[in-house]
């Protein structure tokens, strides 16, 4: 019997994009099937959006824009909605679902085949990424038909949106990887994730109008990232007239480019050191 | 590049889980285009060693060599050479058959073609089912099904036929033949010594972290443990004698009598395997 014993060179850059383009779709559709993780992250944001709105609806209390017409309690809550979108479908439902993953065997299936980490992490932040834009094309529409909620028409916070939505799915997504290497089993997952991000969106002005939060607590939530988040979204959707409310009297979006962007290096690199397809010998 | 090393080579493994050692020393060679059966008890160090062969476990010393690679330091594409069967795992499932299985065949460089595997592993019927839904052996077929749609060089089956019926085991014997024939070197464990014995060319016996018996299938247990076994009761009281002359015993017996409850039994490998193990 011969055989070859030299290993040629088959998983190649192409192969590796090729590979993760291959997971987008897979992850995509495998993601949807699962009823629970879809009404968990994908729609309870909407659900959140509506009990908002039948709460406050009688309220006034969100400030008035530019022409003296009162800000509607939809109109409010739809770009702290769109954070928590992205939160949910970046972090929460990654972390969840990778260590899931690692303790069904998925992760050790793969482990077993040539699929790179490199096409694994393209599937999973792919996925994030379709899965975000849907949920908040899905809150706009919604906000804007059903609760006649008044949507930006110009170009630059469409480009704000833009930016903001795209560095905040790829923060929430990489964190999420990291992140999912705490839970110790699969089944704790959900009770380690969701109290951190429940936590986070109490203090970084999701549920709760950050500028009636202390001092000391907006402090606090300025360090993670979700405050920023939220606060470009508002900077997109709230009337300028709102601006005053914020901290320092400005939408400060460099504060909130850079805040992003430190959160998604400081992510890449705990990704990068903590992911590994199995636990060896545990 | 042609060669004659063997395509697993196993020397002195030893591996320890904080300070329990579960492999005590372990030797074994597979050539390419073999089929070599790996038995012994639950908890004796089958997939120990066979987690440490495809890379998945680190060992605590020896050396290990699979189709000339170190596994600790393989890469990708060494895996692309490789089949894995692992023991089952709790898996979502949220893909279906055919869906799986084309996903999986686009990360090997040459994978056999999608349909050919779901018909060789029995699931033409269950193709277009989400894998969730299909019983246990039906998703133990996926399980094979996977392992081999990138056509790998060396196959490891880990009890691959948990939960197959009568029939699905037939079905499965007769794939593995034929990728036998196509030269692809196995790596099998089994509980079903049957298996072992239809499907390898020769098998190693683990107990206790070492491994008490290496040899073609036809010579384990060496030539005194198949010498024919001859049963009978007489006078209420049971006798068993081994001979390699069974009919001249049985001529014997029958001269002083009928006696009762008369058999002669050839050892199978099961009947070999057990007495190994309990020693």
């Amino acid at each position: 019997m011969t055989a070859t014993s030299t290993t040629r060179t088959v998983v190649t850059p192409a192969r590796i994009v090729r590979n993760g383009i291959s997971r987008i779709r897979y992850e995509f559709l495998t993601y949807f099937r699962q009823g629970d993780a879809v009404f968990f992250t994908f729609l309870f944001p909407v659900v959140m959006l509506t009990i908002f709105l039948v709460a406050f609806s009688s309220s006034n209390f969100f400030g008035t824009d530019a022409a003296g017409h009162s800000v509607s309690a939809a109109a409010y809550y739809l770009p702290a909605m769109l954070a928590a979108g992205v939160l949910l479908s970046g972090l929460q439902n990654l972390a969840i679902d990778i260590a899931g993953e690692k303790s069904d065997g998925t992760l050790k299936r793969l482990a077993g085949t040539p699929l790179s980490v490199t096409s694994y992490f393209i599937g999973k932040i792919g996925r994030a990424l379709i899965t975000g834009i849907l949920q908040a094309a899905l809150l706009i529409v919604l906000a804007k038909v059903a609760f006649g909620v008044p949507i930006p028409t110009d170009a630059a916070r469409w480009a704000t949106l833009s930016w903001v939505f795209l560095l905040g799915v790829a923060t929430c997504a990489i964190l999420g990887i990291g992140l999912s290497a705490l839970p110790r089993s699969g089944k704790s997952a959900s009770a380690v994730v969701i109290p951190i991000v429940l936590v986070l969106q109490f203090i970084s002005g999701v549920y709760l109008p950050f500028s009636n939060l202390p001092g000391w607590l907006q402090n606090v939530a300025s360090i993670f990232p979700l405050k920023w988040l939220a606060q470009g979204m508002r900077s997109v959707f709230l009337p300028s007239t709102l601006k005053a409310a914020e901290v320092g009297g400005s939408w400060n979006l460099p504060g909130v480019a850079i805040a992003l962007g430190i959160w998604l290096v400081v992510g890449l690199i705990l990704a990068r050191l903590t992911f590994r397809w199995i636990r060896k010998d545990g | 590049m042609t060669t004659t090393a063997p395509a697993v080579e196993v020397r002195d493994l030893h591996k320890s889980y904080r300070g329990v050692e579960a492999l005590r020393g372990i030797d074994f060679d597979i050539a390419y285009g073999e089929t070599f059966a790996l038995l012994g008890p639950n908890g004796a160090g089958k997939s120990t060693t066979i987690e440490i062969l495809e890379g998945y476990r680190d060992r605590t010393s020896g050396t290990v060599s699979v189709l000339g690679v170190d596994p600790e330091r393989g890469g990708l594409d060494w895996k692309a050479r490789l089949g894995i069967v692992l023991q089952s795992g709790g898996e979502q499932g949220a893909a279906t058959v055919r869906e799986q299985l084309r996903h999986f065949a686009g990360f090997y460089p040459d994978p056999r073609d999608v349909d050919e595997v779901i018909a060789a592993v029995g699931l033409e019927d269950k193709a277009s089912w989400l894998i969730r839904k299909l019983s246990g052996g039906q998703r133990r077929r996926v399980d094979v099904a996977l392992g081999i749609i990138g056509r790998p060089e060396l196959l490891f089956l880990d009890e691959p036929t948990t939960g197959f019926d009568p029939e699905a085991r037939r079905q499965f014997w007769t794939l593995i033949e034929q990728l036998k024939k196509e030269g692809t070197t196995i790596l099998l464990t089994t509980h079903y010594l049957d298996e072992a014995a239809q499907l390898s060319d020769r098998a190693g016996i683990v107990a206790d972290g070492r491994l008490v018996e290496l040899g073609p299938i036809d010579t384990i247990g060496g030539a005194a443990a198949r010498v024919p076994l001859v049963r009978w009761i007489r006078d209420g009281v049971a006798h068993e004698e081994r001979t390699e002359c069974p009919g001249e015993l049985v001529a014997r017996l029958a001269a002083g009598g009928e006696p009762e409850r008369l058999e002669v039994v050839r050892p199978s490998l099961e009947d070999i395997y057990l007495e190994l193990v309990a020693k």
